[in-house]
């Protein structure tokens, strides 16, 4: 949200340079959200406006339970609601209420980052926590093609791109998340990444101990895993929660486009440049004749083919 | 004192030359977008904020000049046969400056004409996938992907936009008494005669003398 930074921050939006880096022994922070736990209370919605400031307008109910109904600039963080029928060993079918937590996964290899054409407007942190450092945003919406979660919202009011900080500034000064501070179920748990995926561990033994067999973490590898991290009943379909993707990555479009094609094209437009100048040191210019007695002499050279002799007495 | 020959009339020009000009606002612009080595160039614009502001205006409002100047010369720049060849043959020309086994150019030369032909193409794509992912009007609007296709597509023309003018300006430095035509709206007799015969045959009334009849 702001630039008071407290944290080192280890990789930076538009910057083709090396951050600092001898502070490095730092600890790796990790949310895990236990959708088996969840209740869906939204006590972490009010938690997350309450820490954060965030009063968004008050919607509409479209039918669910999702409030509001997707993500905004003003709420960052959403309890999606999916009923789905799970078949069951005995074919028959059971009801059951996925709640899945919505918001940043700050992703250890984020593509907002990637795509943002502003320095300094989206940073990482050491911690692994990504932030977006609202003064320097633009407004462009690129980190919106960036995301592999369709996490960013661009506020309509001040043409800025907002998301969940994972309370970077309540971390920066030893706090847990303010939605893992309020989680009544536990279900929202805060702590360093090998922690985290230690209890999640113990979750899942749990979890296939009482039949759910395809338990698992959701630490999406194609973005090089995430600083939040879910557990699932149903790990191996992670697409029954709300759209969850099953194996998110960056776009191989962004890739290309702040990738590869960025530098070449630099290069590509600088050596044009260079071209020309070195071939009009090298060549010449094609000079302006006389008016008047342009042709003939400079005609007069070996294999000129038919020129035009007709020429001699006109112009001038 | 040389004889002139009139080559673009003033609303052409100065229609040329508004087109210039924001293409050169548009284009700083979204270099500056585009990698932080051109960031810098957000301050002439007013800040990062501005700049993405102004972006999109300014390329349209090139997009509206190109369209008039393509009206305005569009009629001479219809490829034939000769063109083909001439451009088969132009890699001696850039090595030598000869232009005497080239086939007689009307009023543009291949180069010319491709030039034009890219600058229309690539401000045609620019163009449409700039709409979609125009913050804050029309993105919201665009499935994500379909924005992820434009802003590649917008970077590509946008950079083969750029090639086009270096070559562009560079022709125009290299072919002397060429600049002129932009600026003054006529060249002289003789540099019509040597790089454009059949053009000059038509608005003088004179044969193309330097140019081998084929």
């Amino acid at each position: 949200m702001s630039s008071l930074q407290s944290l080192d921050i280890a990789a930076r939006s538009a910057t083709t340079v090396q951050p600092p880096v001898v502070r490095r022994n730092v600890t790796e922070v990790t949310k895990l959200i236990d959708v088996s736990s969840c209740i869906g209370c939204k006590a972490c919605q009010v938690a997350c406006m309450q820490w954060n400031d965030l009063r968004d307008e008050v919607g509409e109910n479209v039918g669910q339970y999702d409030n509001p109904s997707d993500l905004t600039p003003q709420s960052w963080t959403v309890m999606r609601f999916a009923e789905v029928q799970m078949k069951q060993p005995d074919e028959s079918t059971r009801l059951e209420w996925l709640i899945r937590k919505d918001g940043c996964m700050h992703c250890e290899d984020p593509g907002c980052l990637k795509a943002c054409p502003a320095p300094g407007a989206i940073v990482k942190y050491a911690n692994g926590i990504v932030d977006f450092i609202s003064e320097n945003c633009i407004g462009c919406g690129y980190c919106i093609t960036g995301c592999p979660f369709d996490i960013p919202r661009i506020s309509p009011v001040d043409n800025r791109a907002y998301k969940c900080s994972l309370c970077s500034d309540r971390v920066a000064v030893g706090l847990e998340p303010a939605c893992a501070k309020v989680c009544p179920t536990g279900a929202i748990r805060f702590g360093s990444k090998q922690d985290m995926l230690e209890f999640g561990a113990g979750r899942i033994a749990d979890l296939k101990e009482r039949g759910y067999e395809h338990a698992a973490i959701y630490d999406p590898p194609g973005v090089g895993g995430t600083h939040v991290v879910y557990v699932l009943q149903h790990g191996d379909q992670p697409e029954l929660y709300n759209d969850l993707p099953a194996n998110p990555v960056v776009s191989p479009l962004v890739s290309l486009w702040k990738g590869v094609a960025k530098p070449l094209a630099v290069a590509g437009m600088i050596g044009a440049v260079l071209a020309g100048f070195f071939h009009y040191m090298k060549v010449g210019p094609v000079e302006e004749e006389e008016d008047g007695g342009d042709a003939p002499a400079r005609r007069a050279r070996p294999g000129a083919g038919t020129t035009g002799e007709r020429d001699t007495t006109r112009g001038g | 004192m040389a004889r002139l020959i009139r080559r673009y009339d003033d609303g052409t020009r100065i229609n040329h030359w508004i087109v210039a000009l924001l293409f050169l606002a548009a284009g700083l612009s979204g270099l500056a977008l585009f990698h932080p080595l051109f960031w810098p160039f957000t301050g002439l614009f007013g800040g990062g904020q501005w700049t993405r502001i102004l972006h999109p205006f300014m390329g349209l409002a090139m997009v509206v000049g190109f369209v008039v100047l393509f009206f305005q010369v569009v009629r001479d720049n219809c490829w034939t046969r000769g063109d083909t060849e001439w451009l088969r043959r132009s890699p001696r020309l850039i090595r030598t400056k000869r232009e005497d086994e080239l086939p007689p150019v009307a009023k543009y030369n291949a180069g010319q004409k491709g030039v034009f032909w890219l600058f229309t193409v690539c401000l045609l794509v620019l163009l449409v996938s700039g709409f979609f992912f125009w913050e804050p009007w029309f993105a919201s609007a665009v499935p994500i992907l379909v924005r992820r296709i434009a802003v590649v597509l917008h970077a590509l023309a946008g950079f083969l936009l750029v090639l086009g003018v270096i070559v562009h300006v560079y022709a125009a430095i290299w072919v002397k008494g060429s600049m002129r035509a932009m600026t003054r709206g006529t060249v002289t007799s003789a540099w019509a005669r040597r790089h454009h015969p059949v053009w000059h045959r038509e608005v003088s009334g004179e044969p193309a003398g330097d140019a081998p009849e084929r």
